[in-house]
Order: structure tokens, then C-alpha cells, then sequence
């Protein structure tokens, strides 16, 4: 068989074949604290800042209701927001970009 | 009323409630390419062997119209009958009785075939079809399948315990084939999920056919919660049949046993394993060399393919095979492979099926991923379910057996009865490649030519650990065998520990790496 691919383990490189479930891996990327993510999909309820807004860390930026539960999303950091991307009644997906700072 | 008009009366109450949800739903439940639920379990059990219990219980709810509503046998087909000769108890959801929907008199045919299974030391079949809960029954269908999962989980490794999903198992129902030991489904038939596809694209706005979702293959693939996938109802149930050959009726007997019969011919076995350790072939080529008729048993065949568990049998005995699988994934240890063997071991522990072991893998799969997914805690399960096990273990390592896969793949540190080794294994630290690197990285770094020493310090490491006898010299390996003993090896072993009786400290349970 030709279609081997190779899997490398402690130096030794392997050949072998690759499962659906390893391919569908998803690479890691390192927290941005540039950026604020739904951490559960949801409903926007309330947008409490804009661009431009200086915030401190801890401050509410926006509500995001889930599972029948109204979730305050606050900023990481004190910043500058740069973007907010969402407004009240969008619905948004796990790990969708819901603000930026500078 | 006289005699005849009794029994004409009967007859005719029997065959109306046999016709389950009528005509018209009969026509639906076809169209869809699915069998009638009692056709079902004729389709399994020997020929006549069906009988049938509760066929008249019906329902008492009397909320949103439920009074005026009569529901044949409440949905539910239930009774023993026997496999092969082996008997079993047995239940099917009709779906053309309300969906297959759940309530309390369903739920409660469902439980007291499972406690009669559990009184008679019987195998349980449980065919799930059903749209799930009786909403009108309101917590009363809740207390239904409450009372099955409880039983479901006494009733484990006690009895053993087989769900076949020929329709829908959605929300809290398919926790019950989840808690049984082999989940049989079909494709386009089985559909799986806690939470369908509508409710995720209302919730989450993610749209997903629900085959894509929690499909025949997608359980039997991706998620691993099915163990056996077929293409057809009469495929499946042929599985159905061959598994129950291969377990005993309960945890106090042993699986029956078969005429001896020697592999097919066909098998060089001394020619499978190719002469470079990082070449694949297929571990499965090394099991049919060896076992009865070269008559392997797969479970779990495409999900976490890098591990093969399965039965087979020896002297017409049967055993629990686990072997990492070279082919997939070089045969590494990750989250999912873990998982499959550390239940199976479990399950074969239960049932009194000794293990043997077949080792040829390079480790753990390396991976943000995979530490983070847990493959420390997922990869305890394997080490756990080994020592734990007082069956027969018998271990065979066929090529390499590196650092932390070595103990865990039934080592003799874990409780091995007996542990074999080919000439061709290769038990040592971790692979040569890399022990050579770190034991002489200060060497290779300062020579003139580093690659020539490097390689030459693979070389020497690889000649002097990468081989069975340092592990036999310490008595680690019990004997170093060429791969035609094999056989002869296995079946002594499992003869000789036909007795074997090993203790555990008394507890209430352990508390294993979940």
C-alpha cells in the first residue's frame, strides 16, 4: 500500500494510517486577551459599551443569554475597546469574536 | 359465555393487540425500511423460541386525552426466548404504538424483564425504537427510564447486557444502551443524540442532518458509543447471534465452550511483521494465525482503530483479545484507544473471559490535544482495568514495547499471568532513536561529524536493549518465543490457568480514572 502516511513518536517516524478522528483535530492557538469570545453559544441581550469606551477589568461589556440563563461577559483586562461586533437579539456561535481592544 | 366464545374471545384480544399501532402505522414503520418491532425479535431468537409476557398491560395515565387512547402492550414487546440455545430475555419498542413513546407501563415491562433476566442469570436484549419520553405522562415516563438506568447499572457485570438501536434513542433514552455493554446499530436506521438537530439550530444556530449528527457510523466512528455497525437489520442481527456465542450467560459461569479447531491455512505467521520497527501491518493477520478457524470477533472496529479488542477463541475456548494495531496510528495510546480497551478488559473481568494481550506500539500519541483532552487520566484507565482484572492476563509482545505502553499493555508489573516475547521485540525505555539522543547528546554535540555518531549510538542502543532478552534476563518476559509456538503457547497458558483464583482487598468499589 502506498497511501501511508507518517506519524512521528519520540524521534522514530512511523508509517502508518491516520483515523478520521486524528485528522479532525483542531490546532491550538493561545488565548488572545485582544479578544472576547462566546464561551456558549446564545442570544445577545444587551450591549453595554462602544468603541472607543475605555474600560476597566471586571467591567460588564456585554449580556449574553444561554440556556435560559443571562450570562454578564466582562473585560479581561483594563483596555480600550477597538470593536464591539455583535447588537442586542444576535444569536452567536461557541467561540464567535464578540469584541476587540486596542 | 361458553367455552368457545372464551378462547374465540382470546384469540381475537391477542391478535388485536399483536397488530401493535395498526395498519397505517404498520405502512410508516415499512416505509422507512425498518422492521416491525415482534418481527425484530423473531428475526433474532431461534425459530419458535419467542414468548411473550405482559402483552395486555396498559396504561392508567388519564391527562390530555391519554383516557380515551388504548396503546397495544403500551408500546412495548417483551419476553425470554433463546439464541443458539442460549437463552436470553428480550425487549423491543413498537414504534407504531404512540412512537415508541415511553411511559410508566412501558417503562415498567421494560424493568420487570430486566429483573426476571437478572433473577434467571440471563443475557438482556433491549431493541430501542422510540421517539422518547410520553410527554403527557409527564414525571411518571421520568420515573420510567430512571428505574431502567438503575437496573441497567445492577444489572452490569452481573448479566450480560446488548442494546440494539433500530430507530430513534434520543434525549435521556439512549442513556440506557450507554450503560449496557455492546450498542449494535444500523446504518440510516440508528439515530443517537442527547439533543436532536432542531433544537441545536434554534439554540445554537448550527444546522446538522441528523445523520451527520448521530448516525449509525457516526456513533460507530467518531464518538465510539457503538460497538458493532452493520448495513442491514438481518446483518446486525446475525452480530447479535455470533456475540452471544462467544459470552457466558452470566457472570458466575464461563462462556461455553466450542469444538477445538486449528487457524485456516493460509497465515505465515513468522512473515507478518515486517523486519523494520517502524513499518505497519496489520495486527488482525497476526490474531487469525492464531486463534479457532481464524474466526476473530471485532468490537468497536472503527472508532479508535490504533487499538483491536475483540473475542476469539483458543482450544475452543473463548478469550478477550486487546492488541495495538500498527496500522492505525502506528498503534499509539491515546484518549479513545484507552478508553476501548481499559472497558473491555473490564467487561471480559467480569465474565470470567481471560485476556491475552498482543504489544507492539510506540507509545502515547503526542499532542496539545491530547494532553488536553486528558490522556493522562483516560490513559490510567488502561493501567486501572488491567491491574484490577483477576482472569487469566496473558501478554504477547510482538514488536515494540516502549516506556509507558510497555507497562500498561498488561505487563507483568500490572498482574501478567504469563508474559511472552517474539525475538523481534524491542522492550526498553522508549525507542532507540530517541533514548541514543538523550543519553548521548553532550557525545554527538561535540563530535565532528555529530550525524555519523548519532547514528552510530542509535545503532548501539538498538542492538543492546532493543530485543526481549534484557527483559527476559530479568524475568520480565516469562519465555522468549519463535511466532509458531504462539498458539501452542497461548492455549497451555489458558489451560494450565483453567483454576486460577486471585484474591482482591475487600472494598465496597474502587474508584477508577472515569
Amino acid at each position: 500500500m502506498s497511501d501511508y502516511k507518517t506519524l512521528v513518536v519520540d524521534g522514530t517516524a512511523y508509517e502508518t494510517t491516520l483515523t478520521r478522528n486524528y485528522l479532525r483535530r483542531k490546532p491550538y492557538r493561545p488565548r488572545d486577551p485582544k479578544r472576547l469570545a462566546a464561551f456558549i453559544p446564545g442570544v445577545i441581550r444587551a450591549v453595554k459599551a462602544e468603541a472607543g469606551c475605555r474600560v476597566v477589568r471586571g467591567q460588564s461589556l456585554l449580556v449574553l443569554e444561554a440556556m435560559k440563563m443571562e450570562n454578564d461577559l466582562v473585560a479581561p483586562a483594563d483596555a480600550v475597546v477597538k470593536a464591539i461586533y455583535v447588537s442586542p437579539g444576535d444569536t452567536v456561535t461557541k467561540g464567535q469574536l464578540l469584541v476587540e481592544f486596542e | 359465555m361458553s367455552l368457545l366464545k372464551t378462547f374465540i374471545d382470546h384469540f381475537t384480544r391477542r391478535d388485536r393487540a399483536a397488530l401493535g399501532g395498526g395498519p397505517e402505522a404498520i405502512k410508516k414503520q415499512v416505509a422507512q425500511g425498518k422492521l416491525l418491532a415482534r418481527d425484530r425479535i423473531k428475526a433474532i431468537l431461534d425459530p419458535g423460541s419467542f414468548h411473550e409476557y405482559d402483552l395486555f398491560v396498559e396504561h392508567k395515565c388519564s391527562d390530555f386525552g391519554m383516557e380515551k387512547k388504548q396503546l397495544p402492550g403500551d408500546g412495548v414487546i417483551t419476553g425470554t426466548g433463546t439464541i443458539l440455545g442460549h437463552p436470553v430475555a428480550i425487549f423491543a419498542q413498537d414504534f407504531t404504538v404512540a412512537g415508541g413513546s415511553l411511559g410508566l407501563a412501558h417503562a415498567r415491562k421494560i424493568t420487570k424483564i430486566m429483573d426476571h433476566a437478572m433473577k434467571l442469570g440471563i443475557p438482556l436484549i433491549g431493541i430501542n425504537d422510540s421517539g422518547g419520553a410520553r410527554i403527557q405522562e409527564g414525571v411518571n415516563s421520568l420515573a420510567g427510564y430512571g428505574e431502567i438506568f438503575f437496573r441497567n447499572t445492577m444489572a452490569s457485570g452481573v448479566i450480560p447486557q446488548i442494546s440494539i438501536v433500530l430507530g430513534p434513542c434520543a434525549g435521556g433514552a439512549v442513556y440506557s444502551p450507554a450503560l449496557t455493554d455492546f450498542v449494535f446499530v444500523v446504518d440510516k436506521i440508528s439515530k443517537m443524540f442527547i439533543t436532536g438537530p432542531e433544537v441545536i439550530k434554534t439554540v445554537l444556530g448550527e444546522e446538522i442532518s441528523m445523520e451527520d449528527l448521530g448516525g449509525a457510523r457516526v456513533q460507530s466512528e467518531i464518538s465510539g458509543n457503538a460497538h458493532f455497525y452493520a448495513k442491514s437489520e438481518a446483518e446486525c442481527f446475525e452480530q447479535v447471534k455470533r456475540l452471544v456465542t462467544f459470552i457466558p450467560w452470566n457472570n458466575r459461569k464461563k462462556a461455553d465452550s466450542f469444538p477445538p479447531r486449528f487457524p485456516k491455512a493460509g497465515f505465515d505467521i513468522g512473515a507478518i511483521i515486517p523486519a523494520k520497527a517502524s513499518q505497519p501491518y496489520d495486527v488482525r493477520d497476526v490474531i487469525r494465525a492464531i486463534c479457532d478457524d481464524s474466526d476473530f470477533m471485532e468490537i468497536q472496529a472503527l472508532w479508535a482503530a490504533n487499538m483491536t479488542i475483540g473475542f476469539a477463541r483458543l482450544e475452543g475456548h473463548t478469550v478477550g483479545i486487546v492488541a495495538n494495531q500498527p496500522l492505525v496510528l502506528a498503534g499509539v495510546l491515546d484518549v479513545d484507544s484507552s478508553d476501548k480497551a481499559a472497558r473491555f478488559i473490564r467487561f471480559c473481568d467480569a465474565f470470567n473471559i481471560p485476556l491475552v494481550t498482543f504489544v507492539d506500539l510506540p507509545g502515547y500519541l503526542p499532542g496539545v490535544d491530547q494532553e488536553h483532552a486528558g490522556v493522562i487520566r483516560h490513559g490510567a484507565k488502561i493501567l486501572y482495568a488491567y491491574s484490577e482484572a483477576t482472569v487469566p492476563k496473558i501478554t504477547v509482545i510482538l514488536r515494540k514495547a516502549y516506556g509507558g505502553g510497555y507497562i500498561a499493555m498488561c505487563s507483568r508489573h500490572l498482574g501478567a499471568d504469563f508474559v511472552f516475547a517474539w525475538p523481534t521485540a524491542e522492550i526498553a525505555v522508549m525507542g532507540p532513536e530517541g533514548a541514543a539522543n538523550i543519553i548521548f547528546k553532550g557525545e554527538i554535540a561535540a563530535a565532528k561529524d555529530p550525524e555519523a555518531l548519532r547514528k552510530q549510538k542509535v545503532q548501539e542502543y538498538a542492538e543492546k536493549f532493543a530485543s526481549p532478552y534484557v527483559a527476559a534476563a530479568n524475568g520480565h518476559v516469562d519465555a522468549v518465543i519463535a511466532p509458531q509456538e504462539t498458539r501452542d503457547f497461548l492455549v497451555h497458558a489458558i489451560e494450565v490457568s483453567v483454576e486460577k483464583n486471585e484474591h482482591r482487598p475487600a472494598k465496597k468499589h474502587g474508584v477508577p480514572p472515569f
